[in-house]
């Protein structure tokens, strides 16, 4: 496992809680769920659709604020939008009136700060958009548009980074060339991620650790430790440490869908 | 603010934001594009053949030129009146342009403040949508009372009936929330008046455009209908004397000039909706 240990986690999420009130009444979206995650770490969050992945993150970001529980970040409560989060978005929620360079500049306009070209450049450069810049979302493919998200994210260097289903909408290849990215990435830099998936195969490569959610309202029903090494080949996705854990992932998901719709037991659903 | 959260959602995620633009939000807006020049050829044959028949057809029925003036005389009058025509087009003009300004700007800044306020917005709305819906033409002869017979009553109409255009348009485009742009500008810390600025006004942009293009459309039918109830000036008047005088090719002149200018303004907010607003299109 990666990541230095201090003894205060990074960001600390305890007993979170939210309820949505929509039109047919309250809704319990996420119960009690505490996770510490450790600076340098990468955590992903699995679980079944609609468990409440999305509003955990989002707590997490200050995008959200909680019903009951608490987000702390460095031991500091988070209330609101915080500098030092960067947020990745399902899609590449780029502005579509504005070229790549506008984009990238966005989170400097709005925090009126000078954006560090140097360093944008080289984050341009590692994800091969160089020369890119004047390039509208739509003349660019959906893995390019993900990479200048992930450029947009970074560029202003936040030390936690949340992605919401990052690479979701990508194709299998292309998604496996951002996995590696993003461990390439997370490698040279001291950033903690929290990433939210579907493709466990994704959490298992890219994870120090992942956590399990219930179907709704979603709790934490387990944590799972991920101790291959770094940095880590496609070789390794296809040994039988790596089959036993997703089927032990894929059990826990299912599991849980099963007794809700209680399906019969000789039914092996594929997980998402 | 925990209890006033919407769900994190995000719609329509296969056609990535929105789906609306200049070019596909309106028949008023949509049509085939010309790509070629044989197109073109046909269009200008179409023109021929029509305007020929027509010329061809009168000539061979005799159809007096009360009832119906032959093209010729129509070109020929468009020529020899233009000059006396030309001072009444500088005043439909005028208020076209000053009526317009007024409502536009009216009608933009209440559509971006009333949907910053969503209950005020619902109960602002029915009468809107009345506003739009009433002819504004109805009100002249009052307002001609209240102002007399020059400007002021046609570029209020104007306005009137412009204003509510673009605003419900704009307002439309403001509405526009798509969640992952607005939490995505929250997420660098930005103020409501900066998401506003930044996202939600770039968002509407393109309604707004077919505001303003169908709003100064209505305001050109305003004005002229505003000229031929009442005061002696402008296009609309011209239109009224030229009919009571049964002097047909004049009348006609005047009515292609009107044609061309509402094409004129179709054509410059589609280009300028095409200039500024593309980027979803």
């Amino acid at each position: 496992m990666t990541g230095e240990n201090t003894d205060q986690p990074k960001l600390r999420v305890k007993n979170a809680t939210k309820v949505y009130q929509t039109r047919s009444g309250d809704l319990l979206a996420i119960d009690r769920c505490s996770v510490d995650i450790r600076a340098g770490e990468i955590v992903s969050i699995v679980g079944p659709s609609g468990c409440g992945k999305t509003t955990l993150l989002w707590s997490m970001s200050g995008l959200h604020g909680l019903t009951a529980g608490e987000v702390l970040l460095g031991g500091k409560p988070v209330t609101g939008p915080n500098p030092e989060i960067g947020m990745v978005f399902q899609e590449a929620n780029l502005l579509p009136w504005r070229n790549l360079d506008a984009n990238i500049n966005f989170p400097f306009e709005i925090k009126g700060t000078r954006p560090d070209r140097v360093w944008i450049d080289e984050l341009l450069n590692r994800v091969g958009l160089e020369g890119f810049g004047g390039r509208f979302p739509r003349e660019l493919s959906g893995g390019m548009q993900q990479r200048a998200a992930l450029v947009r994210a970074l560029s202003y260097k936040p030390s936690v980074l949340l992605m919401d289903e990052p690479f979701g909408a990508l194709d299998a290849f292309t998604r496996e060339e951002m996995n590696r990215l993003v461990e390439e990435i997370w490698l040279d830099t001291p950033t903690t991620i929290v990433l939210i998936t579907h493709s466990i195969e994704e959490a298992i490569f890219l994870s120090d650790r992942i956590v399990v959610l219930s179907s709704r309202p979603g709790r934490v029903a387990n944590i799972y430790d991920v101790n291959f090494p770094r940095p880590r080949s496609l070789e390794i996705m296809s040994t039988k440490e790596v089959f036993d854990l997703t089927n032990a992932i894929k059990r826990e998901i299912v599991g849980k869908q099963q007794s809700r719709f209680a399906q019969p037991a000789a039914v092996q659903p594929a997980a998402e | 603010m925990s209890e006033t959260d919407a769900i994190p959602e995000f719609k329509g995620r296969a056609g990535a934001g929105g789906d609306v633009g200049i070019t596909n939000m309106s028949a008023l807006t949509s049509g085939p594009g010309i790509k070629s020049v044989r197109e073109v050829l046909a269009i200008l044959l179409v023109a021929v053949i029509i305007i020929g028949g027509t010329e061809l057809l009168l000539n061979i029925f005799q159809v007096p030129q009360y009832v119906l003036p032959k093209p010729s005389e129509i070109a020929v009058a468009l020529v020899t009146e233009f000059p006396l025509i030309a001072p009444h087009l500088g005043h439909t003009l005028v208020e076209l342009f000053a009526g317009f300004a007024i409502g536009a700007t009216v009608g933009l800044i209440l559509a971006g403040v009333i949907t910053q306020f969503p209950f005020a917005e619902k109960i602002v709305t029915p009468y809107i949508l009345l506003l739009v819906t009433t002819p504004m033409l109805a009100l002249v002869p009052l307002l001609i009372l209240r102002f007399g017979f020059g400007y002021e009553p046609r570029i209020i109409a104007v306005a009137l009936a412009a204003g509510p255009m673009v605003m419900i348009n704009a307002a439309t485009g403001f509405r526009r929330v798509d969640a992952g742009k607005i939490a995505l500008a929250r997420s660098y810390g930005a103020s409501t008046f900066q998401i506003f600025w930044k996202v939600r006004a770039p968002m509407a942009l393109p309604m707004i455009f077919v505001g303003l293009m169908v709003g100064s459309i209505f305001g050109l039918l305003t004005a002229v209908g505003a000229e031929m109830v009442g005061g002696g000036f402008g296009l609309g008047n011209r239109l009224t004397s030229y009919s009571s005088m049964i002097q047909m090719p004049q009348f006609f002149a005047v009515v292609l000039i009107l044609s061309i200018l509402g094409i004129l303004i179709y054509v410059t907010f589609f280009l300028l909706g095409k200039k500024f607003a593309s980027w979803e299109a």
